[in-house]
């Protein structure tokens, strides 16, 4: 009996594709939701972009000078975004995107650093992200140490709900929390403009959001515990698209 | 002056044709209805007025109120029988003034 | 699970609008009747559009359009349950052919939205939608 013996084949690959299909939050989106991220007229982190290019024309620091002095149009960065976080071979450490803007700021413009979760550093990081939508996301192997520290905090069980973000995002991932669809936590749009935010904020602000919501004490922006944590996130989602600066609910 | 509002439309239309104007400004809209932490009400700060001009001559306008969401995002369709600069002005509380600018030839 | 849903709940209860301070069919009403001012209004086959499951009430995307074949010179908006009953007034320069204007609002729960097209003629067309909320429009802690 062949037909059988085909289907059986058929349904086995169905079963695998759907244990390694891996799932942005934008497919959890309703169709108005992923309309308004893939619409730039629409999207409200154009405005924080727009910001971004008027910042990365301005001259600052004792240096004065501007990001555009060293690097030309902001599409020279083209792609840049989705191999972050990456190792910083001058502090010999990870470096996420922001961190590494920061660094340009202080050294290189020589200026007071803007600061994690401001408005200038959020419009900037939208800038150099949009320059890589579409890319995927690469993880540095340079990094296998910093993402198996990530690892560890994410298995790991918190807060006063002691639950570990593996247990939302591995297990329980397509069940309803609430009302809200729990995601499998990609980071592959952020910064993202969050409707419940009313305005553009960092993948670390989104995970200190889970972090309350189990009611665990978050970490400090900017801590090596969050870097982990993104660290680990770009490898499990390594190869899927960049599609930030995204809109999520 | 500052990089607040954003407007698109297409920069060649045909004489007569329907196109969409989208338009976005940076706002955090305070509804005014909102209590803040120290339980006394946020005041009201929003943008009231968006108007939409064609070389000086108002083609469409909105008002809007608290209702209208953080950011605020307006989109509409227009026609024009000659092309020029189309300027959008959003006015609002405590003075707030931005202003945006798109060039669209007609042909 | 229950408790893991207060969590949620307790966060998006924080900063909402106080129920007292909300607008009612009343104020609505009188609303429109200020603005039609004794003119006709008659129901009619405008388009009210906005997502069958709203994510988050602090945005919910809206559009409003008047029938391909009318031309309309404005396009008024009113809700019932937010603090207010005026969403938006829009107004277009020359009567405008399949006039339509999309936005985002803030609805306060689950409510119905009441559209109003403004005629050449000084007369209105009205239609009603029902939107459902499941989250309100409301502030979680920002820090
Ligand atoms: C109680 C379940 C729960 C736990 C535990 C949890 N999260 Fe989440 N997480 C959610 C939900 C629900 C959302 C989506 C919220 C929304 O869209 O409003 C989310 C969203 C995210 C997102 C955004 C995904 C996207 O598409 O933008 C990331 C990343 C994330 N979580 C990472 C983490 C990390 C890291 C941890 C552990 C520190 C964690 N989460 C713990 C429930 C959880
Ligand atoms: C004085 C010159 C200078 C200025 C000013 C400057 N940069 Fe840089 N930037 C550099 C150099 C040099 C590098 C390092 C290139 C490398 O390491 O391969 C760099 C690297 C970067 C990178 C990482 C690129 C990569 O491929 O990983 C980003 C992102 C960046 N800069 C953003 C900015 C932004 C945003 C500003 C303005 C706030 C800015 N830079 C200002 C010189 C500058």
């Amino acid at each position: 009996m062949r037909l059988p013996l085909v289907l059986l084949l058929v349904a086995w690959a169905a079963a695998a594709a759907a244990q390694d299909a891996r799932r942005s939050g934008y497919a959890d989106m309703g169709p108005a939701l992923r309309a308004m991220q893939d619409d730039d007229a629409a999207n409200p982190a154009s405005l924080w972009v727009l910001e971004g290019s008027a910042l990365w024309g301005a001259r600052d620091g004792a240096a004065q000078r501007a990001c555009a002095d060293c690097h030309g149009a902001p599409e020279t960065l083209q792609g840049v975004a989705g191999r972050y976080p990456a190792f910083d071979a001058k502090r010999a450490s990870a470096v996420d995107l922001a961190g590494r803007i920061e660094e340009c700021r202080t050294e290189r413009q020589q200026a007071p650093p803007f600061g994690r979760e401001t408005r200038p550093l959020l419009a900037l990081e939208a800038l150099v992200v949009r320059q890589s939508r579409g890319v995927p996301l690469a993880a540095d192997p340079a990094l296998a140490a910093v993402a198996s520290v990530g690892e560890t905090l994410w298995r790991q069980r918190i807060g006063q709900l002691d639950l570990s973000c593996a247990q939302c995002h591995d297990d329980r991932a397509g069940l309803r929390l609430g009302g809200t669809p729990i995601p499998q936590a990609h980071a592959t749009a952020y910064p993202v403009y969050r409707l419940e935010w009313q305005g553009l904020g960092s993948l670390q602000r989104r995970l200190r959001n889970c972090m309350t919501g189990v009611r665990a004490a978050p970490y400090a922006y900017g801590s090596q515990e969050y870097l982990a944590l993104e660290v680990y996130l770009a490898r499990r989602s390594a190869g899927m698209p960049h599609e930030g600066p995204g809109v999520r609910p | 002056m500052s990089a607040r509002g954003l407007v698109s439309a297409p920069a060649r239309v045909k004489r007569g044709e329907v196109f969409e104007v989208k338009t976005l400004v940076a706002h955090p809209m305070e509804t005014g209805f909102r209590p803040g932490f120290d339980g006394r009400l946020i005041p009201r700060d929003i943008v009231t007025r968006m108007a939409v001009s064609l070389d000086g001559a108002e083609l469409f306008a909105m008002e809007m109120s608290p209702a209208i969401a953080a950011n605020p995002y307006v989109a509409f369709p227009m026609t024009l029988e000659k092309g020029g600069v189309l300027t959008v002005e959003w006015r609002g509380d405590n003075g707030f003034v931005a202003e945006a600018r798109i060039a669209i030839a007609v042909a | 699970m229950t408790a893991r849903r207060q969590f949620l709940a307790g966060a998006l209860a924080l900063a909402c609008v106080p129920s007292a301070a909300r607008a009612t069919p009343e104020t609505v009403a009188e609303a429109v009747r200020q603005l039609v001012a004794g003119r006709q209004v008659r129901d009619g086959a405008l388009t009210i559009d906005v997502p069958p499951l709203v994510e988050n009430g602090n945005a919910v995307p809206l559009t409003v359009a008047a029938p391909a074949g009318l031309s309309v010179v404005a396009l008024h908006v009113f809700t019932e349950k937010n603090p207010q009953p005026h969403v938006l007034h829009a107004r277009f320069a020359a009567p405008t052919p399949a006039a339509r204007v999309a936005t985002r609002v803030k609805l306060a729960d689950s409510q119905t939205v009441l559209a109003l097209a403004e005629l050449p003629d000084g007369t209105f067309l009205r239609a009603r939608a029902d939107v459902i909320v499941t989250l309100a429009a409301c502030i979680e802690d920002p820090t």
